[in-house]
């Protein structure tokens, strides 16, 4: 596909809105409450397993397998979040690594019920092909009539799909927006700037801590599902512990860990990640496009390094905030 | 039955002492530079392709591939120190470890680019069996055992007996404490370092012999296997992490063992060590030896 042809375009503005949600869930955790989880990916692969599998074995119908997915999810938050919060920050983000390499390897490992390596389609075996995401290509096909016979305006589904998950982001971000200015975000960002002296006025640190984590997996999940969605095929390859890093490297390159700066963040990163299939001139043209993904993922961790280094007052801090006197 | 028992001993005490031996150093990074090094598993890496290129593409044997992989990792952790973690201490923890994070990611993508993704091996005769009675072993595992011979009590009277070894304990153990009774906290910052790199380098070759073959995956994806190694002996406990690494390669491999209500299938081992890092942070996550204080 080149440059200029608008269905790339539309496809990349697709993957962008959903790094977003997914580095959204990241910066409620992250940002938020201070929790280093270094194993989203494994909220996303388990909302999209399991309405995968549901959809495809049972015949739920999709929006009560997506649902299922959600709580799967949640499920994973508390099974990371109940051993580790009421310990120092560094056993989190220890489970959440262990986690999301189970995860994958589960994936990989139980052929009967995930498809194994092959991915999704082969959860009915070699022989049938299994699809999940019929209903929801029904939906994005009538909602594009329905736009056309309003509108008069053809969109493809893919643009819809587009619409779809950027007013979902949108939405989801006001919401955080709101929730971080709201009494509950404020205890939050002081049991991320001091735990103990918030529980010293009585608050429950470790169930705000928990509740920071499912919100999180919620919207993991959700990313999870709507990259599910977008691909049709799924296999544990994609989602590699790398997903994690990128929705880390989103927060830090929107600037300063606002949330604001995390549409600007995805987007960025999309055209970066997108835009290097068209760097075809030296010295990039030295390596061939296999080689390419790991230069990319060389750049995703010298940035990370760069960007924790360039910010003397450390990622999380930001003690104006919760001073009196500023 | 038994003979399988026994063999799945002496695979897991193989395991086991390549777990401890890199687990020792990931503790006693832990618990002096209180850094969780999440860039640990690519140190095993890129000692195994250190050892590759000495042992395969030089022609080197395996025993000098193996000298000159834990001087190289050696001289990696310590270059690291000086030049990214060092300058970058007292940034926190959640920051520090996000720091290893990308150092891991750059170090595994410079493997790649270098080496590439296919597989590779060591020279070293692969299809061959020593037959000792009840049990087989490989000459990768034969390797693993002589190695491990040599190095694990010397580990073990290095941390005992030395200077060095007992400061690096005291420090872990309490920084203060040991700073005030005299010990160069620098100093041994440094040399926690060369001992972490370089235990990472034999256990990189050794992962390397008794897999037989490895990509640049190999240290990525034993980093969680170290750390629970890490947790269940206790964070900054030298000794814990030496008994931690045995244990939890034994409750690997004997979970495998067909007079255990048919055993275990093999490819849920990791799930077990998952578990168990699960379960010891919800009842014991001070380790089997670590102390119990607020953390």
């Amino acid at each position: 596909m080149g440059v200029f042809n608008p269905a790339f375009w539309i496809f990349v503005s697709v993957i962008a809105g959903i790094y977003a949600i997914m580095a959204l869930g990241l910066y409620v955790q992250f940002s938020l409450a201070g929790l280093p989880n270094f194993g989203h990916v494994a909220f996303m692969a388990v909302a999209a397993y399991t309405m995968a599998i549901l959809a495809v074995r049972y015949q739920v119908p999709l929006l009560w397998s997506s649902l299922a997915g959600i709580v799967a999810a949640i499920a994973l938050a508390f099974i990371f979040g109940i051993p580790t919060l009421r310990l120092r920050a560094d056993y989190l983000a220890i489970a959440t690594v262990a986690g999301g390499e189970i995860i994958r390897y589960l994936a990989m490992n139980l052929p009967d019920l995930t498809g194994g390596p092959v991915g999704s389609m082969a959860m009915l075996g070699p022989t049938k092909l299994a699809m999940y995401n019929g209903g929801w290509q029904a939906m994005l096909g009538a909602i594009s009539r329905a736009v056309s016979s309003f509108l008069g305006v053809t969109l493809s589904r893919d643009a819809v799909m587009a619409a779809i998950v950027w007013i979902l982001a949108a939405l989801l971000i006001i919401l955080i927006w709101r929730l971080e200015r709201s009494p509950w975000g404020r205890v939050q960002k002081g049991i991320r700037e001091d735990d103990v002296a918030v529980a010293a006025v009585g608050k429950d640190v470790v169930a705000f801590k928990m509740q920071a984590l499912v919100l999180g997996a919620v919207l993991g999940g959700l990313s999870g599902l709507l990259l599910a969605f977008q691909i049709g095929v799924f296999s544990p390859d994609d989602f590699l512990p790398t997903l994690t890093f990128y929705a880390y490297l989103i927060l830090i390159l929107g600037g300063s860990n606002r949330i604001y700066a995390i549409p600007v963040g995805a987007i960025a990163f999309s055209l970066l990640y997108s835009g290097t299939r068209f760097l075809n001139f030296f010295p990039l043209s030295l390596f061939d496009s296999g080689s390419r993904a790991f230069l990319r993922l060389f750049l995703v961790g010298a940035l990370l390094v760069l960007f924790m280094a360039l910010r003397p007052q450390g990622l999380l801090g930001d003690r104006r905030q919760l001073m009196l006197e500023k | 039955m038994w003979q399988h028992f026994a063999q799945l001993v002496i695979n897991g005490v193989i395991t086991g002492t390549i777990l401890a031996l890199t687990g020792v150093g990931a503790t006693l990074v832990f618990g002096i530079q209180r850094i969780a090094n999440f860039a640990h598993g690519e140190y095993l890496t890129f000692a195994a392709y250190l050892g590759l290129i000495l042992n395969a593409s030089l022609g080197q044997n395996l025993i000098v591939a193996t000298f000159g992989a834990v001087i190289g990792t050696a001289l990696l952790a310590l270059g690291l120190h000086y030049l990214v973690l060092r300058p970058l201490r007292g940034r926190g923890l959640v920051a520090m470890s996000l720091i290893t994070v990308g150092i891991g990611l750059m170090l595994r993508d410079v493997v790649f680019l270098v080496a590439g993704p296919q597989i590779r091996q060591l020279a070293i005769d692969q299809s061959a069996v020593y037959d000792l009675g009840i049990v087989r072993i490989s000459p990768g595992q034969a390797v693993a055992i002589g190695i491990t011979l040599v190095v694990a009590p010397a580990l073990a009277i290095f941390l005992s007996s030395t200077g060095t070894g007992k400061a690096m304990r005291a420090v872990a153990d309490n920084r203060d404490l040991a700073a005030i009774s005299g010990i160069d906290i620098d100093r041994i910052g440094a040399y926690v370092w060369i001992l972490a790199g370089g235990l990472a380098g034999i256990g990189g070759i050794l992962f390397a012999v008794v897999q037989g073959t490895f990509d640049p995956n190999l240290g990525y994806q034993v980093l969680f296997l170290i750390f629970t190694t890490v947790v269940l002996g206790g964070i900054g406990s030298a000794y814990g992490a030496l008994v931690a690494g045995l244990v939890l390669g034994l409750i690997m491999e004997l979970s495998t063992w067909s007079g255990l209500a048919g055993g275990l299938e093999p490819r849920f081992k990791p799930l077990l060590a998952f578990v168990t890092l699960i379960l010891l942070l919800l009842y014991r996550p001070q380790g089997l030896f670590g102390k119990a204080r607020v953390l």
